[in-house]
């Protein structure tokens, strides 16, 4: 904790030295986990603004299928807090012309691989409409819920779907990693006037990290759009999202020990992607390497390799590296699991592979 | 009475410019009538409204204007395509007026309807213009989606008509969606999510229906049976094809889609029955003349005696003219008039449309988003086209 504390201050001294001097603030700063901030956030915009409301299944009684929804029945009443029954299409076309009237529905997906069954509406009935009736009818919705692997669920609970969302136009696509990150995006995604994936992950949910007051501040939003750099660094850029993030940091730790200075992106938004940030940090390092946890092809790392060579070509002086996860559907046996997903050693060698610091692996033949 | 009035002055505002030969037709008296409907109703699960509807010499010599106006817009929407200036998808309602204009008259503005894709005099009965509609289908900047929506995608949020969609069967649960803020908002509203006997064996139709049981929402759903989901007879494609049943325990009633009072009774009645009672099925009893879009000669599935025999026996339009006839409130001079000034009103509107500009290129890029945080947004050639999103 300590560690990622240091590293805030490198990236955002400016910050601190704000903090540091308008108010009384201790090193250790407060800790929340991911799972409070959701919660936190959804509660303090349902108090804001009465067209907020919640639906999914177990939402409410059983204080939803994780807890981020914990206590916001007692809260609210059932009115607002609408627990549904197992019909994904059903409920979310609901809730998109719930949006339509003007209301601002936050429905949770217990995971996105549910969402699958609603995916029209999602598509079809959200995203478009707001070009297809040019303005007429706007759809202020927020899709949220876990995204990605778990631990052991098997093929049909561990898909990522940023790839695919985020090929959507009149969609957004946030996908937060820290505490600051699910406060501040869940806020801004539900005060969007547009239909908004909200991309968690059930791995993070318990995962603790500092909150300034700033972020826990009930105004705090954080602007979608602009990706973070969370580890300044100049001889490789690591670009990531969620959870991978995480191991990201980690990565470029053990790669300091070998003397590569990495920067650590979290994009915090798949659509809009902030390519200038991702640009401009790849003219400094001249280097990159995506990581993400879903499927290789089309993914999101391969729109990142695109925009680089179609904007940054010149300044690459390797290849861009991609992690991904396997090009397999999700096993459960232990071993095969970790095989199919990324790891903190795949990314090491990536970016050790983008610093010619090893010699690659030929392709198969 | 007062209030059968200000829905009819409202209906005739937006639909007819010029009305000047005919005057008198639009100033007929208020004095109460009552008709017959021309069947019973049956009800599944709840005992049927009336057969006597209460009208008045005005509502029918509207029903009158506005059906013959909605039929010559789907004719002239049918040259319009075979000339090209159409393009795409084109799916007409000629034949089904009855349930667009009686729908009307039961209710506001202020509730909602939502609909497929056959969807042209849908809009407007809410209130959609000529030239909104003729723009629309031309793809020009004057079409009530700016040229960017088409024939599927009409839509007039201010009036309460929700589209205007092209999914089969998503509309329901939508509408259902609508009514459920309605209850939220505390509107006293109703929503009328209306499909077709193709859509109504959709599953996300059940899943949103249960919801509207479940939580008592003032959904009424329209099944506009016309007997055909494409090319796909009713016998074929349900093992009920009785829709007004579908619900199981959610009451329904099964009403003469060719006849505008049952139809507006049956709205009348199902909209005081959801704002009571929760959710409740109408099955409307119609036939559409074309094929299923511009490219279905619609013929192929039914014959042409069959079709003949429907406008024969069965004719919205006819039935209002001769109720108007029966009970002397114009002549057949006047009625065939009435008919070429709308004509007349229609081609006059076409050629106005003709002259709408197709929307600037700009266009292309905007209301992707409503708020784009300049954010770029890329054309075919990303070196060559690209935006900033507002």
């Amino acid at each position: 904790m300590l560690k990622i504390l240091k590293q805030k201050a490198v990236s955002a001294p400016l910050l601190r030295a704000v903090v540091l001097s308008s108010r009384n603030y201790s090193v250790s700063a407060k800790q929340m986990n991911v799972r409070e901030a959701l919660n936190s956030a959804l509660d303090e915009e349902m108090s804001a603004d009465h067209k907020v409301f919640l639906m999914g299944e177990e939402v409410g009684e059983y204080q939803g299928a994780y807890k981020v929804t914990k206590g916001l029945l007692q809260k609210y009443g059932p009115e607002r807090v609408v627990d549904t029954p197992i019909t994904e299409a059903g409920f979310t076309g609901i809730g998109v012309g719930a949006a339509y009237y003007g209301l601002r529905p936050v429905v949770e997906f217990m995971t996105f691989n549910f969402a699958m069954q609603a995916i029209d509406h999602i598509i079809n009935s959200a995203a478009k409409t707001n070009y297809m009736s040019s303005g007429n009818i706007s759809v202020p919705i927020v899709f949220r819920g876990p995204n990605g692997a778990a631990a052991g669920v098997g093929a049909q609970h561990s898909q990522c779907y940023a790839a695919w969302y985020g090929a959507i136009p009149g969609l957004k696509v946030l996908a937060p990693y820290s505490s600051e990150d699910a406060r501040g995006l869940l806020k801004a995604a539900i005060r969007d006037p547009d239909p908004v994936v909200f991309l968690e992950n059930e791995l993070l949910y318990g995962e603790y990290f500092p909150v300034s007051e700033e972020v826990l501040d009930a105004g705090f939003s954080i602007p979608i759009g602009k990706a973070k750099i969370e580890k300044e660094g100049k001889d490789v850029s690591i670009v990531a999202f969620s959870k991978m993030v995480g191991f990201s940091l980690k990565a470029a730790e053990i790669l300091a020990k070998d003397g590569i200075d990495a920067e650590v992106i979290n994009l915090r938004s798949i659509r809009p992607l902030d390519r200038s940030t991702i640009n401009a940090s790849v003219r400094r390092t001249n280097r990159l390497v995506t990581v993400e946890e879903g499927f290789p092809q089309h993914g999101v790392g391969a729109e990142i390799c695109a925009s680089i060579v179609e904007d940054s070509f010149g300044y690459l002086d390797a290849p861009v590296e991609r992690i991904a996860g396997a090009d397999v559907p999700m096993p459960y046996a232990a071993n095969l699991e970790r095989l199919a997903l990324p790891q903190v050693e795949d990314i090491v060698r990536a970016a050790k592979r983008a610093c010619y610091r090893s010699v690659p692996m030929s392709a198969a033949a | 009475m007062a209030q059968i009035i200000h829905r009819s002055t409202n209906l005739l505002k937006p639909v007819s410019v010029a009305v000047s030969a005919t005057r008198h037709l639009t100033t007929a008296s208020t004095t109460p009538i009552t008709v017959e409907t021309s069947l019973p109703f049956t009800g599944h699960n709840i005992e049927p409204p009336s057969r006597s509807v209460e009208t008045t010499p005005q509502e029918l010599l509207s029903f009158f204007r506005d059906m013959v106006l909605m039929r010559r817009m789907e004719i002239a929407a049918d040259s319009l395509y075979k000339a090209k200036l159409i393009r795409g998808f084109c799916h007409l309602y000629d034949g089904q007026e009855a349930v667009a204009v009686g729908m009307e008259a039961a209710i506001t503005k202020k509730d909602c309807i939502i609909t497929a894709y056959r969807d042209h005099c849908i809009f407007l009965g809410r209130g959609g213009t000529l030239m909104d509609a003729f723009a629309e289908l031309m793809g020009r900047k004057d079409g009530c989606s700016k040229g960017k929506g088409g024939s599927m995608h009409f839509y007039k949020k201010e009036s309460g008509f929700y589209g205007g969609h092209g999914i089969v069967g998503a509309q329901v649960p939508l509408g259902i969606g609508l009514a459920f803020a309605q209850k939220y908002c505390k509107d006293e509203n109703v929503t009328f999510s209306m499909y077709g006997d193709g859509a109504a064996n959709q599953g996300q139709l059940f899943e949103a229906l249960n919801m509207a049981a479940l939580w008592d929402l003032p959904a009424i759903l329209v099944c506009e049976n016309n007997h055909y989901g494409m090319g796909t007879a009713e016998w074929r494609a349900a093992k009920s094809p009785s829709y007004y049943k579908r619900g199981d325990y959610v009451p329904g009633l099964k009403v003469d889609g060719m006849d505008a009072f049952a139809v507006k009774q049956a709205c009348k009645f199902a909209k005081e029955h959801a704002l009571k009672n929760g959710p409740i099925i109408l099955e409307m009893d119609t036939y559409r003349y074309h094929g299923h879009s511009m490219s279905d000669p619609g013929s192929t599935y039914r014959t042409r005696d069959e079709i003949s025999g429907v406008r024969q026996e069965r004719d919205p339009i006819e039935r209002i003219r001769k109720l108007i006839l029966s009970h002397d409130l114009a002549t057949e001079k006047e009625l065939k008039d009435t008919e070429k000034e709308m004509r007349k009103e229609v081609d006059d509107v076409i050629a106005k449309a003709k002259e709408s500009p197709l929307p600037d290129s700009s266009e292309l890029f905007t209301n992707v988003y409503v708020k784009g945080f300049g954010v770029e947004a890329f054309g075919a050639d990303r070196k060559e086209l690209r935006a900033v999103l507002p």
